[in-house]
């Protein structure tokens, strides 16, 4: 079944230089292990080609339900540098809850998941 | 750290969470109810440079003007409800910040009530080529470039410098403390290890007092500003409630909010906050202790309250960052907006035309960036191809050394309205502003070669 990230968790993100981070935590205790398992590094990095130039960071909170996402090349530069409209980082939270999961049907019943709405 | 045993719990508010921040915010925290501290946070990275810049033109200036009004609206709880103020306010001029205070105070005929605490020390500038001489490279972070490249065009440099000082003013019996580049944390764990008497190695409980401080430091982005989750069920954001601390003297505390004001704390709302510019989540390193945000736990406790404990740290280490700006060059950046049909494809010619003239010109930038508002500025590619969008937003910036050549890039936009693709509008602001570039250059440096002092007057 596709679950889109967006209804499987909330996000808030910020900068420090030309690194966004994005911290992703999820919307029910019990989908935390479907982010550990499913939101990988790889997955996070294809996600992001092309939008970033660096290379992307994996860091788990499990007693806050959250991965942290560090983006490396993220801001063009980053700070005052930068031209972005998004120069701070501040919405890459949302750019990643449109990541689209692939998940088995047995295992997204069982936690029911919202399927994803397109 | 003489005040042990005074309080069962104490109050830390949360007034302010950067220059220009709402400015109600300071006033309906000392009157909503019963705090013992009221913090305001004033500095972000570039915010140094800024005020190094205005205290150039003028000696006197150089600190957050804005916190004298926020004192002048609270002198007379301050007297009365006996709150204490502690802020980074001061810029690069905290003594003459703290002249403004008792100025504001004399006029009010309360300077009898305010005795204000001054920490400097954290101003490097004076001393940069001393340090410089004597072996601290002050290597960019980021880059691992020694400071030496742009040390000519370096505009101020200031070490973070964390609670010791501000725990001595408020010793001394300071009831308004002026830091300059403070941590935006020491601001809230400073005046709870005061209150409890926390020694320099007890380190759990220091990062909590830092962990509070994080959750705080950005004011109303824990108490429902900026909050994704169920965003449209946060009640009353016109009367938002900013967020307040209650610690106890075992290192656990609670965040909370007054009574009647809008906004919402909750698990969600200060998980999103926990998470904001984190770094490595084990080690968030202050000059005070590491904090492990990995041992973090929350509970729901009643009504716009969670309690938070569980909170481990590790010894500091021996460096302090140093927040350095320079000059950088120049940018400009400017805007045109095109209607339906077809926005995004006049958008897109009116890029190619311009991009055309500017290499006609042979002007060369480090950096020229075109973006379409309203399509793909914020998400790029991921946001998928737009669907027959009412208009769209060209918005082009470049960034070079060299001043003219920023200066012809903004006489080449306007032109496009009469001579490039059709159904354009939205320029009535005029040609962009050419704004010259103050970046950050984040170092380290030994701790021992920073000397903080504490005036109490």
């Amino acid at each position: 079944m596709r679950v889109q990230l967006v209804d499987v968790a909330h996000a808030r993100s910020g900068d420090k230089g030309d690194t966004a981070n994005v911290g992703v935590i999820a919307l029910r205790p019990e989908w935390y292990p479907l982010l550990e398992k499913y939101v990988t590094r790889d997955r996070v990095r294809e996600h992001f080609r092309g939008v970033i130039t660096g290379d992307v960071e994996r860091y788990e909170l499990p007693n806050l339900k959250a991965l942290n996402f560090l983006l490396h090349g993220a801001l063009d530069g980053g700070g005052t540098l930068s031209l972005k409209t998004d120069a701070q980082g501040k919405v890459f939270s949302t750019a990643l809850l449109r990541l689209v999961l692939d998940i088995p049907d047995a295992e997204a019943r069982q936690l029911g998941l919202p399927q994803a709405r397109a | 750290m003489n005040n042990r045993g005074a309080k069962e719990i104490v109050k830390v508010a949360a007034g302010q969470g950067f220059w220009g921040d709402w400015l109600e915010a300071p006033r309906r925290q000392v009157e909503g109810g019963d705090i013992d501290y009221l913090m305001l946070d004033y500095l972000a990275e570039v915010t140094m440079s800024i005020l190094q810049k205005q205290k150039e033109r003028d000696p006197k200036m150089g600190y957050a003007r804005d916190f004298i009004g926020a004192i002048e609206s609270i002198l007379p709880s301050i007297a009365k409800r006996g709150v204490r103020v502690i802020a980074n306010a001061g810029g690069v001029n905290p003594p003459a910040c703290a002249d403004a205070v008792r100025a504001v105070a004399e006029k009010a005929g309360a300077r009898k009530d305010i005795r204000v605490g001054v920490v400097t020390g954290d101003d490097l500038l004076p001393r940069l080529d001393e340090l410089l001489a004597s072996g601290h490279e002050l290597r960019n972070m980021d880059t691992g470039e020694p400071l030496a490249t742009v040390r000519d065009r370096v505009l101020s440099a200031n070490a973070y410098i964390g609670s010791v000082p501000i725990v001595e003013a408020l010793t001394r019996g300071a009831n308004v403390v002026i830091t300059g580049r403070s941590t935006d944390t020491a601001l809230t764990m400073a005046p709870i290890r005061f209150e409890f008497g926390w020694g320099t190695e007890e380190w759990d409980k220091l990062a909590a007092g830092i962990i509070a401080g994080h959750i705080i430091e950005c004011g109303a982005q824990c108490s429902g500003g900026n909050c994704l989750f169920d965003w449209r069920s946060i009640p009353d954001l016109a009367d938002v409630g900013y967020p307040i601390v209650e610690a106890h003297a075992d290192g656990t505390f609670e965040i909370t909010k007054h009574p009647g004001t809008g906004g919402r704390i909750s698990v969600p709302t200060i998980t999103e906050q926990l998470v904001y510019e984190m770094g490595d989540p084990h080690s968030y390193i202050t000059p005070d202790v590491i904090a492990d945000f990995t041992s973090i736990q929350l509970a729901p406790a009643g009504p716009d309250r969670v309690r938070v404990y569980g909170i481990h740290g590790r010894p500091a280490t021996d460096k302090l960052k140093v927040s350095i700006a320079y000059r950088a060059g120049f940018k400009a950046v400017g805007t045109l907006v095109y209607s339906w049909p077809d926005a995004l494809d006049k958008a897109r010619k009116a890029d190619e035309v311009l991009r055309a003239r500017l290499d006609h010109l042979g002007l060369k930038f480090d950096q020229l960036l075109t973006e379409y508002v309203g399509v793909s500025a914020t998400h790029g590619t991921l946001a998928g191809p737009p669907h027959d969008v009412p208009e769209v937003q060209l918005r082009v910036g470049v960034r070079s050394p060299d001043r003219a050549g920023v200066e012809r890039f903004t006489r080449e936009l306007a032109p496009l309205v009469l001579n490039g693709p059709p159904s354009v509008t939205g320029f009535a602001g005029g040609r962009p502003k050419v704004e010259e570039i103050v970046a950050y250059w984040p170092a380290l440096i030994d701790k021992r070669v920073v000397q903080t002092t504490v005036e109490v007057s």
